[in-house]
């Protein structure tokens, strides 16, 4: 009866290295994409790699507070909702208008 | 005396009346020849009538200054401390006119030599293309030369005496198609820059050290013996500098012979009675400065005697009438200046005042001898006595002045700078005495070679315009010049027969110089030696100019004795002298071309080009490297910005885990 259990021990240390080795990944899309959309993403991915590192330290550090993780990463996500929308709208208007959301030839404002 | 005393308006309307007419020329009456003409004219008369005024009104005064006072033009106070570089000297710039004996004869003259050349120029310049243009020129002049003489601030004498040598530049330089007219404006404007450099520094040093630029200061101050002996002495000597250059005083004598280039109304008004005045009208203005140096006035005594014995010998060679005249000019000037430098102030300008007139009469003579037969050149003239009778008579009158025969205005001008300088320095009359006999010799050579014996038929003009003398030379025969011409030849006769007598050295007699003294500052006046009318000096002079005409009449038309055997006796002494002993020959191409060009200006240039060009396109081609290098950065592109500032969060990072302690 005595089966081996799998215990799942999550530590800080882990989330930590997730979210900084997301954070990572994200910071490379969005500054090596050349196309408008995967630098969203990119962006996202930063986003949701910072909300992982707010999550486990409430869950797993001591603080007198632990809601105000899980209040900061709400806030974040609803940050990210309306800047994915706003970001989204600016790449479809700039692809109508010049056919393409690539970076580089977006460069109007360049000296 | 017959006026009531003249208001200060008046006497600036006599500045601002040539300024008039220069600007109504140049706005106006350009295109109207005749009429600019006759704009001057107008102006110079009235100018001339205001100037009897101003000497009716220092008459009344005795001489001594009118109560004009002066206008601030220009301070800076030291109260602000920007201008602690002054070192806590304010500056103050007031004009003002100082009128007294002095400046209102010198206004006279100008006014009067200025309003008879203008007439004359009517007929010299007729047809000429710058007809408007010469007016223009002359009344700039004109006005320089009456602000010199009139104005009580040295800093503003300064200013106009530069105007002045502007006017005489763009005189010289008036025919500037020529290169030697151009060659001859550049060389008189540089030779007397020279010269004013040492002006001006003594300008400066004085005001540092009187704090003021009003010569009746400067004057009290000199005399109050509140400076040192070496600062009056190089204040003087800076002064002379400055006089030596625009009196044509050795060494820096060789522009005028030069100036010849240009009109010969302009060698008469500016090269004879005027402007060359100016450096002997500053020494007199400064006098009482001179005075206080034993040094200075002996300097001055000596250079201006041997310019005067100097330049006669160059006069004796010369074949060109005008060249004769020219350094007839410095061999006087350089009288006057020697007669300052032995004290006797009232000798030299009373001979200014003779000179003015009897050169101003020689050069329009030879202008208008050149009017007919279209050169200077006095070996092809001769016998022109019967053509131009009347040129002849008042040549002879301006020749005889000019030698100093009894009673012509000449004779007692130049015999009172003999007294002085038998009583004052027996070396400086001997060359005095030489300098008569050789006066004597070269004018009436010049009379004789031109108005004697067999007319040689001239020469199709080349002196600059061509309209005149040319059609004249075609006729065969030359003839008098226009009435334009005459008159005023006539007129220049009067004053150089007769204005002698205005100052005679008996009592009550010597009214010009009773009116010169009036103009110095008491203690000063007081130290002017008077010399008793010498006659065995009186004698000797006029026994040597009588020799010194015989001479001439036995070479040139006695022929007596042969001009070409003497010159062939005087062999390398005649080629030395006729080569002007090589002065211009020194100046020109021993200091500046080989000395100046050659060595220091190419040193010079050598710096320029390796220094100062490196260091400044150094300067441009680092700022433009880095400038290219910098502008990679900014690429304008985000990801690389951010990029860029993602490492060095991080760098920062790393740098604060290994470097901040826990």
């Amino acid at each position: 009866m005595h089966s081996p259990v799998l215990t799942l021990v999550l530590h800080l240390e882990e989330v930590l290295i997730v979210g900084a080795a997301l954070f990572a990944i994200g910071l490379y899309v969005a500054l090596s994409k050349r196309n408008a959309i995967g630098i969203l993403m990119g962006i996202e991915l930063m986003l949701n790699a910072v909300n992982i590192t707010f999550l486990g330290f409430a869950r797993m550090s001591v603080s007198e507070d632990p809601i105000q993780g899980h209040v900061f990463a709400v806030f974040v996500i609803t940050v990210a909702a309306a800047e994915a929308a706003v970001a989204l709208a600016l790449a479809v208007a700039i692809y109508k208008h010049r056919e393409t959301v690539n970076i580089d030839q977006i460069d109007l404002l360049r000296w | 005396m017959f006026l009531p005393e003249i208001p200060e308006a008046a006497v600036w309307a006599i500045l601002f009346l040539p300024v008039g007419s220069l600007l109504t020329i140049a706005f106006f009456t350009r295109p109207f020849p005749k009429l600019s003409g006759y704009v001057t004219i107008a102006a110079m008369a009235a100018a001339f009538l205001l100037s009897l005024w101003v000497l009716d009104s220092v008459i009344e005064t005795d001489g001594h200054a009118l109560p004009f006072t002066s206008h601030e033009w220009l301070s800076v106070s030291t109260d602000n401390p920007q201008l602690a570089f002054l070192g806590g000297q304010s500056l103050y710039v007031d004009i003002g006119l100082r009128i007294d004996g002095l400046s209102a004869i010198m206004l006279v003259v100008v006014t009067s030599v200025s309003l008879l050349v203008q007439f004359y120029s009517q007929g010299y310049m007729a047809g000429d293309g710058g007809y408007s243009r010469y007016y223009m020129w002359m009344s700039l002049f004109t006005a320089a030369m009456l602000g010199l003489v009139m104005v009580d601030s040295i800093l503003i004498v300064y200013v106009f005496w530069e105007l002045v040598g502007l006017g005489s530049y763009l005189l010289i330089g008036f025919w500037f198609h020529k290169k030697s007219a151009g060659d001859a404006a550049k060389k008189a404007f540089l030779t007397t820059r020279f010269g004013d450099v040492g002006f001006l520094i003594g300008i400066l040093l004085i005001w540092t050290k009187t704090d003021t630029f009003n010569i009746p200061l400067i004057q009290e101050i000199a005399q109050s013996g509140a400076l040192t002996d070496t600062v009056i002495t190089v204040f003087a000597l800076c002064i002379f500098a400055g006089a030596v250059g625009k009196s044509a005083q050795f060494p820096l004598h060789v522009w005028l012979p030069d100036a010849m280039e240009g009109p010969t109304p302009v060698s008469a008004l500016i090269h004879a009675a005027t402007m060359v005045a100016a450096g002997v009208y500053l020494i007199a203005r400064m006098f009482p400065v001179f005075q206080a140096s034993e040094e200075a006035l002996r300097t001055v005594a000596y250079v201006g005697g041997f310019t005067a014995i100097f330049a006669a010998t160059m006069g004796i060679v010369s074949a060109d009438v005008k060249r004769v005249l020219a350094y007839s000019t410095l061999s006087q000037l350089g009288y006057m200046v020697m007669a300052l430098g032995l004290g006797a102030y009232v000798a030299a300008i009373f001979h200014l005042f003779t000179h003015a007139f009897f050169k101003a009469l020689l050069f329009l003579g030879s202008g208008s001898v050149n009017h007919a037969t279209g050169t200077f050149d006095m070996r092809k003239m001769g016998g022109l006595r019967k053509y131009m009778p009347i040129t002849y008579a008042t040549f002879l009158i301006g020749s005889i002045s000019l030698v100093g025969i009894f009673p012509f205005a000449g004779f007692w001008s130049k015999d009172e700078i003999l007294v002085s300088a038998w009583n004052e320095d027996k070396l400086l009359f001997f060359v005095g005495m030489a300098v008569v006999f050789m006066t004597a010799f070269y004018t009436f050579r010049a009379v004789f070679l031109t108005f004697h014996g067999e007319y040689k038929g001239g020469e199709v003009s080349d002196h600059g315009a061509p309209a005149h003398g040319a059609a004249n030379a075609h006729h065969g025969k030359p003839h008098e010049s226009p009435f334009t011409m005459w008159a005023p030849l006539v007129i220049l006769a009067i004053p150089a027969f007769a204005f002698g007598l205005w100052n005679m050295p008996f009592d009550g007699m010597d009214r010009l110089g009773h009116l010169l003294e009036g103009a110095l500052p008491h203690e000063s006046e007081e130290q002017l030696h008077h010399f008793e009318f010498n006659f065995a000096i009186a004698a000797a002079s006029l026994a040597l100019a009588v020799v010194g005409i015989g001479l001439a009449y036995a070479i040139y038309m006695a022929k007596v004795i042969s001009a070409e055997s003497l010159q062939k006796m005087w062999g390398p002494v005649h080629t030395l002298v006729e080569n002007r002993y090589y002065m211009d020959n020194l100046y020109e191409n021993v200091i500046i071309r080989d000395l100046l060009y050659r060595n220091v200006l190419r040193g010079l240039q050598w710096f320029d080009t390796n220094v100062i060009d490196f260091t400044v396109n150094g300067a441009a081609q680092a700022t433009r490297w880095s400038g290219d290098r910098l502008r990679q950065l900014q690429s304008g592109s985000f990801q690389a910005y951010g990029t860029v500032g993602f490492a060095g969060l991080i760098v920062a990072s790393v740098l604060m885990l290994v470097l901040v302690e826990r």
